[in-house]
């Protein structure tokens, strides 16, 4: 029998008093990989910053079970030490504070430990060949001056670093050209296998997907889950688009 | 989630808020500033006639000038109240040792001997009035270079040296505070660097002031010859009271050809502080000043180092942070005058305000005719962290000629709830994801000094934003 890891009940989140999310329901079990998608505006973004905490986004009714906690009552820094991870559309910059400071800051917050410098440099280094990230990007300012591939490389090196449950990844495949898409891909695949993690992949693109293993898919329409499934279908979406789904969830 | 801003009345200072009782043995003269006291103060140091003179022709000078009028307001300052001279009944010594055991308490939990165990050339410390400790190491003091109280060597060797230099830069006319300093200036350092001589590690000197409602007038003269290099730090503090204290110190710097000084400020002063500061280079022929300055403590801060580009192709710059709490009103910028061909200024500053604190930047960059091929380029960053705070940048220029290139940039910005957000996703609390936004944006300080005072500068940031947030 499959752990479940997070635990998606009835979930209504409203933005500036906008409801977006209107009723949404779903499981994900340990080392499982979903795929949440839809057309723009239909709230797969709402969900992953809700889920994760931030305070924009207000949770109006539901509950979501996470490792075993609310995890609605929990402070953001503390959903992250708990196991949950997002990687951001537009990452933030931060003049003056290193990448690779901020990564390890972020792990030995979410650790509880000191990490040892020469350890962390070793697997940081590691963790950036797989991306084929030039290591003087360690040294540089946190996603200063970085180009929109290398803000979402950064986004995964820091996926790889911090080894979380469950990752929730927003988009991260958007405006990368197609071998940037392959690197990200990777580390992906990476952390899909040999950290045995969680994911939620929020997209309405397929590149990122060719080469990684998918549990189940949601098509969400409107704030609502629309259609379950398997892999397959994916085929339907590829073939005719969200039209259908759309024409259904206006049926209600 | 709501939000909810506390603030908190002030920060941990306990390791520079520990004051000492004035021993038995401190001798202190009256509040207030008359002749009398002067003379005294005069008498006290055994001053060579043309100093005594010049004391007394500087409070006149004081007695004549008005307040200033242009700034935060020191109006708390009332110098009846202020004692101009204390000391311990206790000679200076080079020997660490000798140090009265409660003074030579202060400078170790402040980490003074440690530091010049370490990683110092030479340190001198001052406690109230009188420098208690005065060393330098035997490798650079061989290379020529003198480094050592201004009592002492205006009685020594340099003695006319110092007579040609001595408030020749910041002359007592300047204004009102710089009156004051000529009268009852006291401590501080006198530093020659003979040509040629670079002193690869940094002198430093710590201003310790411990006596309540007492003033602090160091005076900081620092002579570097042709081709030389020096990196003076200084660093200051002081418990605090409920009167107030006053720093009037003074910093006269001269840069010869080719020569370069670096010259490091960690600033600290408690928050009943008025530091009404004064500190100017000269700068000679392709010599350049490189002013590093950190400004956290004081109550009222007046302070804007200049620089006097005299020779062709003379350079300065001005690298600051400012970080201003409650209570305290902190205006602070600095001065560049271009006198010469081809000379430069670089301004690169930031200011953090944060429950009510008042930054100012004010600087003035002056091109005269004859600086053609000049550049001068001022960039200040101002984050507030909260509503109540307020940042002001005030520029001035004053370009002479069309053959020079001048620009200025000013940004204000506030922490983002996307930034702290963001952070706050991997794993770092809200305090710490503040105070490594904040420890940043002060890295332009941060990274131009030697690691343990950056790492000291990097926790006082730490201190002031604990509680920063509810």
């Amino acid at each position: 029998m499959a752990e479940e890891l997070l635990k998606i009940e009835n979930l209504h989140v409203s933005v500036e008093d906008k409801e977006i999310l209107k009723g949404l329901s779903f499981s994900v079990n340990k080392g499982e990989t979903h795929l949440l998608m839809g057309p723009n505006g239909a709230g797969k973004s709402t969900l992953g910053n809700a889920l994760m905490g931030n305070p924009q986004y207000v949770v109006t009714e539901g509950s979501v079970q996470f490792a075993g906690k609310n995890l609605l009552e929990e402070s953001v820094d503390q959903r992250a030490k708990d196991g949950l991870f997002m990687s951001f559309q537009n990452p933030i910059e931060i003049p003056g504070l290193s990448l690779s400071s901020f990564i390890r800051s972020s792990i030995e917050n979410i650790s509880g430990n000191r990490l040892k410098l020469f350890t962390f440099r070793k697997e940081l280094k590691k963790a950036m060949e797989v991306l084929h990230m030039d290591e003087s990007y360690a040294e540089r300012d946190m996603n200063v001056g970085f180009s929109g591939g290398e803000k979402k490389k950064a986004e995964i090196l820091q996926l790889l670093m911090l080894k979380p449950s469950l990752a929730i990844l927003d988009e991260t495949d958007s405006g990368l050209d197609v071998d940037a898409v392959r690197t990200v891909s990777k580390g992906v695949e990476e952390y899909q296998k040999d950290k045995d993690g969680a994911l939620i992949i929020i997209t309405h693109n397929m590149g990122i997907l060719s080469s990684l293993k998918v549990d189940k898919v949601h098509v969400l329409i409107d704030g609502k889950i629309v259609s379950e499934g398997d892999a397959s279908l994916l085929d339907e979406i590829n073939t005719n688009g969200f039209g259908a789904f759309e024409a259904k969830a206006k049926e209600g | 989630m709501a939000k909810e801003k506390t603030y908190v009345e002030d920060i941990d200072r306990s390791l520079y808020d520990f004051r000492n009782k004035e021993g038995k043995d401190t001798y202190k003269l009256k509040a207030g500033l008359t002749r009398e006291i002067v003379e005294q103060i005069s008498d006290e140091k055994n001053d060579p006639e043309w100093m005594r003179q010049f004391r007394l022709r500087s409070l006149d000078i004081y007695n004549k000038t008005p307040m200033v009028d242009w700034g935060p307001a020191i109006d708390g300052l009332d110098m009846d109240n202020i004692v101009t001279y204390v000391r311990d009944n206790k000679k200076m010594s080079a020997n660490w040792a000798d140090v009265p055991a409660d003074i030579k308490d202060t400078f170790e939990k402040l980490g003074i001997p440690q530091a010049e165990r370490t990683s110092l050339a030479g340190v001198g410390a001052q406690y109230d009035s009188e420098l208690v400790y005065h060393n330098v190491k035997d490798e650079v003091a061989e290379q020529g270079v003198v480094y050592t109280d201004i009592e002492s060597a205006l009685h020594g060797p340099y003695a006319d040296m110092i007579q040609k230099h001595f408030m020749k830069l910041v002359p007592p006319t300047d204004h009102k505070f710089a009156a004051l300093h000529g009268a009852v200036w006291s401590g501080g350092s006198f530093v020659y660097v003979p040509e040629g001589v670079k002193v690869e590690i940094p002198l430093q000197s710590y201003f310790r002031l411990n006596s309540p409602g007492a003033g602090q007038f160091e005076h900081t003269l620092i002579i570097v010859d042709k081709g030389a290099y020096l990196h003076f730090i200084e660093g200051c503090s002081a418990p605090k009271y409920n009167v107030a204290n006053l720093h009037a110190g003074c910093v006269e710097l001269f840069v010869g050809e080719d020569a370069t000084i670096r010259y490091s400020t960690i600033e600290n002063w408690s928050k009943n502080m008025y530091n009404l500061n004064t500190k100017r280079a000269l700068v000679e022929k392709n010599g350049k000043v490189e002013w590093i300055s950190g400004s956290f403590g004081s109550h009222v801060s007046y302070l804007y180092p200049m620089s006097v580009l005299n020779g062709e192709g003379a350079r300065s710059e001005f690298t600051s942070v400012t970080f201003a709490g409650h209570g305290q009103n902190l205006d602070t910028g600095c001065k560049a005058v271009h006198n010469a061909p081809n000379t430069s200024s670089y301004v690169n500053t930031r200011s953090i305000s944060k429950s009510g604190g008042i930054s100012t930047f004010r600087s003035s960059v002056v091109i005269n005719k004859n600086a053609k091929g000049s550049k001068s380029s001022t960039s200040c960053q101002s984050l507030m962290l909260d509503d109540i705070s307020r940042s002001d940048t005030i520029p001035a220029m004053d370009v002479r000629t069309s053959q020079a290139d001048v620009g200025h940039e000013a940004k204000i910005g506030r922490i983002s709830d996307e930034a702290i957000f963001y952070m706050m996703s991997r794993g770092i609390s809200e305090e710490d994801a503040r105070a490594m936004i904040v420890t940043g944006f002060a890295s332009n300080v941060g990274k131009e000094l030697p690691l343990e005072y950056a790492v000291e500068m990097n926790n006082l940031i730490q201190l002031e934003m604990k509680g920063a947030i509810g």
